[in-house]
């Protein structure tokens, strides 16, 4: 029985904890794509990138922060600091719609033609970031880092493994919660919320019907950049931040977002978790679980290596173009 | 004094040759008009040009009195105009609720009356309200882009082949249903495929060909003329 439980705690806290995190956090940045997507009808490359440049925007605030010593121990200073990463990352992709995407909307260009644009404005983004903040690994997570510890856990129930809960977890996932929640009730309850499923549904009906383009073009890039940068953050905080990974995110983003039908907000959710988990469960090695269930082995029983995680979502992008390219929740085809 | 809505010498295409040659459409309140003729006799663009979607060389558009023909389609909703198109005519993803809200975006006043009148006019469609619009039938779609339409209050709806693919029992229903919007005041003007029945509950038919006036009168006097019964209705 003791056994069962030490398998059960140990793959609670290297595959579900992590698993569940990684996945919230996909999950965000799959949502901002998707509405990206639904909205302005094209795969928007800049995302990673601008998740980078809200994060840098909160670290920066972080440190501004901790110099005029505000905090708000146990927690982390980083939640304070969101929202100038927020503000950052929505001025930066309302600037960047008027400076560049506008003019593209104007010749009424083709997806493809927005989406190319979009690997320049990555670029420039990826820029910026570097420019302002440095290329460096951050970590920027003060405050209490756990919420139990694996000593801790051990001497409370006596199990020979421990369960880690740590404080960038659970506020992960306390937050994507509020924002999903939040964004669900704006886009099924409101006015503008409305208007904007409208126009991703029925553009010519939506204008027929007096609903202001602009308008939800604006709210949309709003959204996602708030996204953007809500997802950046939780990323660095829970792992650390470098300003280089969130272009390597993209490929489990966009998975995510196709997976569970791009362009709709539900798929980009369920889609980030689907891809958070295969790549966690098929990159762990269940050797000491296997010990726990009485199977030893002499191998890691690892599927494959950790290096090859983003493999993972690539194949799962292959396959679903491949059989099911709407998705799960029928989306639109790419 | 001119009529509620006169399109009178439209000439104009879509930036090619001219589709509509002095072409003239009117449509008194409470009237249902008809515009019929054979394939690729610019019915539709007739009526896309009275509603805006197209620039127009020569002629002009008058609303109740109102020179509109500069102005684009979304101010001529403002205006008073409903326009239902053929295909593509309503939110496949939004309850039929949240498509009948879509189509009084523009009110700022209350608009719950008006949603009663239209479930009032389309008792299924408050049956169905919570479901996806993609989910009804081709009739009940249609009845949903007639309603959406309907919630702007417009003094004249204009219809695109609101019969195309639907049963002909579902036609003779969605007929019923037009007149009994005429009936509370509102201008129609459609376009239609299916001539015969279009014709027998219209006021005023308009037979296009080639994009001119060929035949105008009642719908009953172009019924009863054999020229038109020949060409146009199979005998």
């Amino acid at each position: 029985m003791t056994e069962i439980l030490n398998a059960l705690v140990l793959f609670t806290n290297f595959v579900i904890l992590p698993g569940a995190t990684y996945g919230a956090q996909l999950a965000l940045g799959a949502l901002g794509v998707t509405l990206i997507y639904g909205i302005l009808r094209f795969a928007n490359f800049a995302h990673g990138d601008l998740m980078a440049f809200g994060a840098a925007g909160t670290i920066g605030a972080v440190l501004l922060f901790q110099a005029i010593g505000i905090s708000i121990a146990p927690l982390p200073t980083a939640i304070i600091a969101l929202p100038f990463g927020i503000l950052l990352a929505c001025a930066l992709a309302l600037l960047t719609d008027k400076w560049v995407y506008r003019f593209y909307r104007k010749q009424r260009a083709a997806p493809v033609v927005f989406t190319i644009v979009s690997v320049g404005v990555m670029f420039m983004y990826n820029g910026l970031t570097r420019f302002t903040i440095g290329p460096d690994d951050r970590q920027f997570g003060d405050g209490e880092r756990f919420i139990i510890k694996a000593r801790a856990f051990k001497e409370m129930t006596g199990l020979s493994e421990g369960l880690a809960i740590r404080t960038s977890q659970v506020i992960t996932l306390v937050i994507a919660v509020i924002v999903v929640v939040a964004l669900f009730r704006f886009l099924n309850k409101s006015r503008t919320g409305k208007a904007m499923r409208a126009y991703s549904d029925n553009e010519d009906l939506a204008l027929l019907s007096g609903i202001n383009p602009d308008r939800v073009v604006m709210v949309a890039w709003l959204i996602a950049a708030s996204l953007a940068a809500i997802a950046g953050t939780l990323y660095g905080l829970d792992k650390s931040y470098k300003p280089f990974v969130f272009a390597q995110l993209l490929l489990p983003i966009f998975a995510s977002a196709v997976v569970g039908g791009i362009g709709q907000p539900i798929g980009a959710i369920a889609g980030g978790f689907i891809i958070a988990f295969s790549e966690v469960t098929v990159t762990y090695a269940y050797k000491k679980v296997a010990f726990y269930l009485g199977f030893e082995s002499d191998s890691l029983l690892q599927l494959l290596s950790v290096e090859y995680k983003f493999a993972i979502s690539f194949v799962i992008l292959v396959v679903v173009l491949l059989i099911r390219p709407t998705g799960i929740f029928k989306g639109r085809v790419l | 004094m001119s009529a509620f809505l006169a399109a009178t010498h439209m000439t104009g295409g879509y930036g090619g040759a001219d589709i509509l040659h002095d072409c003239s459409i009117t449509v008194e309140k409470g009237e249902i008009a008809v515009i019929v003729g054979p394939n690729g006799a610019g019915k539709s663009t007739a009526m896309k040009a009275v509603f805006g979607m197209l620039g127009l060389r020569e002629g002009s558009v008058v609303l109740d009195g109102e020179d509109i023909t500069d102005l684009s389609p979304q101010a001529r909703v403002r205006m008073g105009m409903g326009f239902v198109p053929q295909t593509n005519n309503v939110f496949v993803s939004m309850s039929v609720e949240e498509n009948l809200e879509m189509g009084a975006f523009i009110r700022d006043d209350d608009f719950k009356g008006t949603m009663e009148q239209v479930f009032e006019l389309f008792p299924i469609l408050k049956e169905k309200r919570r479901q996806p619009a993609g989910e009804l039938s081709g009739g009940q779609r249609q009845q949903v882009a007639v309603g959406r339409a309907l919630m702007t209050q417009p003094k004249l709806l204009m219809l695109d082949e609101p019969t195309a693919g639907v049963s002909p029992i579902v036609m003779d229903e969605l007929f019923d249903r037009i007149l009994e919007v005429a009936a509370t005041g509102i201008a129609i003007l459609m376009v239609e495929q299916n001539a015969r029945q279009a014709l027998n509950i219209a006021d005023h038919g308009f037979v296009l060909v080639q994009g001119r006036n060929r035949f105008t009168d009642t719908g009953e006097a172009l019924l009863a003329n054999p020229d038109v019964r020949r060409s146009f209705l199979g005998g």
